[in-house]
């Protein structure tokens, strides 16, 4: 009861005609930061804020205009995903695999459509979720000591080889050099430096960003042009749009699970988006099984991503609004913006500040119908941005991202790294080593090694601390069986498979 | 023709200040100030308020533009005010005591703090030792009994690298009430206070150390008990109610105060006018609002100490990073 006051208060806020001005003006900026490469939701929203301070904005009026750039980025992400291969931010990582496939078959505008509305639906799930359980929520998170965290993130390598899983091998040597990349810089927990030869511009560790624009943007600049000289490359062209409600339909049990999923991943601090969908795409992989077509053009793996990424956005908002902690880098730069507002995030932001709280979260459920609105009709103007034939788009997507780059460090070095990243990607792919779970391994490794030497530090060194708690145990069970199944289970299915067929046959 | 207004327009701006200005030296056309970090940290916080407060004290002739400049904890910026801005008397960076722990522990290679000018402070932030509300703990005495029987018996949660400002505060704290071994002494980093805080909230970790601001959130909420603030008089307004070390006989104090430095080689006229810039922002009612909007706390040394201030510290942080075998 007390929450629909709340929230009735929220609405009020929310649609008030400047705030829903500035709502719709970040769902669009949003969308095309997003779709463009290198530009993700925490760049997106870091360029913005100085606007927000310049338009001099009230608190509320700034962060709803943000939080509308942060899901906007969120949708935007497939639109470059789907077209050309290249995810707009990190978590559109996942859309790649299925998305591209499916714009290759011809079915371009089925992928954006199917990834607008399970993007909707996820982050549709975790909104109410944000409403129903944000004060429970963040007693929740709470629990999480380093050796919960350590057996979660414990869990997502586990599961990693079912993303690319055609050669485990490879899969794992793709983990271990994003790990091995992930120790250079400051040690943390020591702090001493880890492979930095005195080089200033290491000592902060590899930016996420850079890799990831490296890897993806310039590689794929790198394979166009070898392409190019020889035989040439198809273009893929945006078909009219024939989606039937059936096809919607069938992909509703998918937005749903990975809008759950995502929402839980997001809640937890330090877990975020890219975790959100890449774990939704396993599990949709695992739970669809030998039915689906996953990796070349399957719409669930369409949906499932995107759901999660979405679900898992809304999800960051819980521990940030509710605890003061970010759940993702963007959050992050969100309470950055909250401090300097002379806004204290903390426990008590939600009775000290309840008109903007509530005022962000309504303008949450508010800025996704915007955003479905804005993506269906408006495909097309997004798609004619990143259709222009590659030869013009990619240089200018290029120069985007070196620009983009460039705006957040004003450093040169970078570049020059992000290039080195490029040639990296641009060999890894020649070898067929994926390149997910590098910046997986990237993402993932400095968090879980911190965790387990915290873990260390509180028992003295008793291992036993990793499986002391209820929840350890869970995280850990679940872990050995994302391992273990597709090794047991797989073989039994192939067999019992075959011996259907030449029972059949 | 442009030249002859801008001449007279300069003659008529030194006129309207006061006398004693009136040969010295004056920022003409853009300042810059430069945050070694991204947007959203407390070095962008500093380059963006004083600038805005420089502006309306028209101590500045146009804008403060502030250049983010990220890298090695502000090392990246540091050694490109060393290196390529060498005489620019129109420039500050923002600095710390984050600058100054760095510089300590050597972790700007090749550089020390003699290669700048540090021109003043414009207010700190003062470090906190907490425990949630669950603690057995109830003052920093009691902890610090713990800790003098087992030296791993408490464990702290912080912001900072190993090392770093908040692991640091925990050893001036541990040192001054008499602790032994204080590299045994444990001390958890995490990415943020915020991280940390939740950890100790939570139950996993037994206390935090950090800065008062950061605590401000979950201590009016009730989750955490600050047993003591690192400053030399007790804070101002809400938190006056917060014991000091001092008073609990243990003598510890930890500013992380919030001021500028800036290139080296520049004329003794344009750095007194910065150091007499940041006086005057530092006397102003604008700066006192921005200073209570953000819970900073007062701390301004005279300009002719702050360098030697600076120095001290760097001083004795290099002691205690050698005591607990972080630097040789």
């Amino acid at each position: 009861m007390e929450t629909l006051h709340y929230l009735s208060l929220g609405f009020g806020v929310a649609l008030q005609p400047e705030n829903l001005m500035f709502a719709l003006m970040g769902c669009f900026i949003g969308t095309l930061i997003g779709a463009l490469p290198g530009l993700g939701p925490a760049n997106g929203v870091a360029i913005l804020i100085p606007l927000a301070f310049t338009l001099g904005l009230k608190p509320e009026t700034a962060l709803i205009m943000l939080t509308a750039v942060y899901a906007g980025a969120m949708y935007g992400g497939r639109i470059s995903s789907i077209l050309l291969n290249i995810p707009g931010d990190e978590p559109a990582m996942m859309t790649c695999l299925d998305g591209y496939p499916m714009a290759r078959k011809g079915k371009a505008a089925e992928a954006l459509a199917i990834s607008a509305i399970a993007s909707f639906m996820g982050s549709l799930i975790a909104t109410i979720g944000l409403i129903l359980l944000a004060p429970l929520l963040a007693r929740f998170a709470l629990t999480f000591g380093p050796a919960e965290y350590f057996a979660l993130f414990v869990l997502a390598f586990a599961t990693l080889g079912g993303i690319t899983g055609k050669n485990p091998m490879k899969t794992l040597m793709a983990a271990a050099i994003g790990l091995i990349i992930a120790t250079v810089g400051i040690d943390l927990s020591t702090g001493t430096q880890r492979y930095t030869f005195n080089v200033l511009e290491l000592y902060e560790g590899v930016d996420f960003i850079i890799a990831i624009v490296g890897l993806f943007a310039v590689s794929e600049l790198l394979f166009f042009i070898e392409e190019k000289a020889g035989a040439g490359r198809e273009m893929i062209k945006v078909n009219p749009l024939k989606l039937k409600w059936r096809e919607i339909l069938s992909i509703f049990p998918t937005t749903i699970r990975g809008g759950v999923i995502g929402f839980i991943a997001g809640v937890l601090p330090g877990a975020g988006a890219s975790l959100g969908s890449f774990i939704t795409y396993t599990l949709e992989k695992k739970i669809v099984g030998k039915d689906g077509y996953f990796g070349e053009g399957d719409p669930r793996g369409v949906a499932a991503p995107e759901a999660g990424n979405n679900g898992a956005s809304s999800g960051a908002l819980v521990p940030m609004l509710t605890l003061g902690v970010p759940g993702s880098g963007t959050t992050a730069v969100l309470l950055a913006m909250l401090v300097s507002l002379n806004i204290t995030p903390g426990p008590l932001m939600f009775t000290q500040n309840a008109e903007l709280v509530w005022g962000v979260i309504a303008a949450l459920l508010v800025g996704n119908f915007m955003l479905l609105l804005l993506n269906i009709p408006l495909v097309g103007v997004f798609v004619k941005i990143l259709s222009v034939p590659p030869m013009y788009l990619l240089p200018i997507v290029t120069m985007v991202a070196f620009v983009g780059i460039y705006s957040i460090s004003h450093s040169t070095f970078d570049l020059y790294f992000m290039i080195a990243f490029g040639v990296g990607g641009y060999i890894l792919r020649k070898l067929e080593i994926p390149l997910v779970p590098v910046i997986l391994g990237l993402l993932l490794g400095p968090e879980m090694e911190k965790n387990l030497r915290h873990a260390m530090q509180i028992s003295d060194g008793d291992w036993s601390i990793l499986w002391s708690s209820g929840l350890s145990i869970g995280l850990w069970l679940v872990a050995i069986i994302g391992l273990l199944l597709p090794v047991i289970v797989g073989p039994i299915l192939r067999r019992r498979m075959q011996a259907a067929k030449s029972k059949v046959g | 023709m442009f030249a002859a207004r801008t001449i007279k327009w300069v003659a008529a701006a030194a006129l309207a200040l006061t006398a004693s200005s009136a040969m010295a030296f004056e920022p003409s056309g853009k300042v810059e100030c430069i945050a070694p970090s991204d947007p959203g940290g407390g070095w962008d916080f500093t380059c963006r308020s004083v600038g805005n407060v420089l502006e309306e004290l028209e101590l500045v002739p146009a804008s403060v533009q502030t250049i983010n400049m990220a890298g090695a904890g502000g090392g990246v910026a540091y050694a490109h005010t060393v290196s390529k801005r060498k005489g620019d008397d129109q420039l500050l960076v923002a600095a710390s005591t984050a600058t100054t722990t760095r510089l300590a522990q050597n972790q700007f290679p090749g550089m020390n703090a003699d290669m700048v000018n540090w021109i003043g402070a414009v207010g700190a932030d003062y470090g906190v030792i907490a425990v949630s509300k669950d603690s057995p703990y109830h003052d920093l005495n009691e902890l610090m009994d713990a800790m003098k029987k087992d030296p791993r018996a408490v464990k702290f949660a912080g912001g900072s690298a190993n090392g770093g400002w908040d692991h640091l505060k925990v050893l001036i704290a541990a040192k001054a009430a008499g602790v032994e071994n204080l590299p045994r002494i444990p001390y958890l980093s995490y990415n943020n206070g915020g991280e940390a805080m939740t950890q100790v909230i939570g139950g996993h970790v037994d206390a935090f150390t950090g800065d008062i601001t950061e605590t401000q959130g979950f201590l009016k909420s009730g989750d955490l008990r600050v047993l003591a603030v690192l400053s030399d008089e007790r804070l101002p307004g809400d938190l006056s109610n917060i014991p000091t070390a001092k008073e609990q006989g243990i003598d510890a104090v930890g500013p992380n105060w919030r001021g500028f430095y800036m290139p080296a080689d520049i004329d003794d006229d344009a750095k007194k006018y910065w150091v007499d810039a940041v006086d005057k922002l530092y006397a102003s009612d604008q700066w006192k609002k921005v200073m209570k909007s953000n819970g900073l706390m007062p701390f301004h040394p005279d300009s002719s100490e702050f360098e030697a201030f600076v120095k001290q510290q760097i001083q004795d942080i290099q002691a205690l990073s050698k005591e607990i075998g972080l630097i040789q």
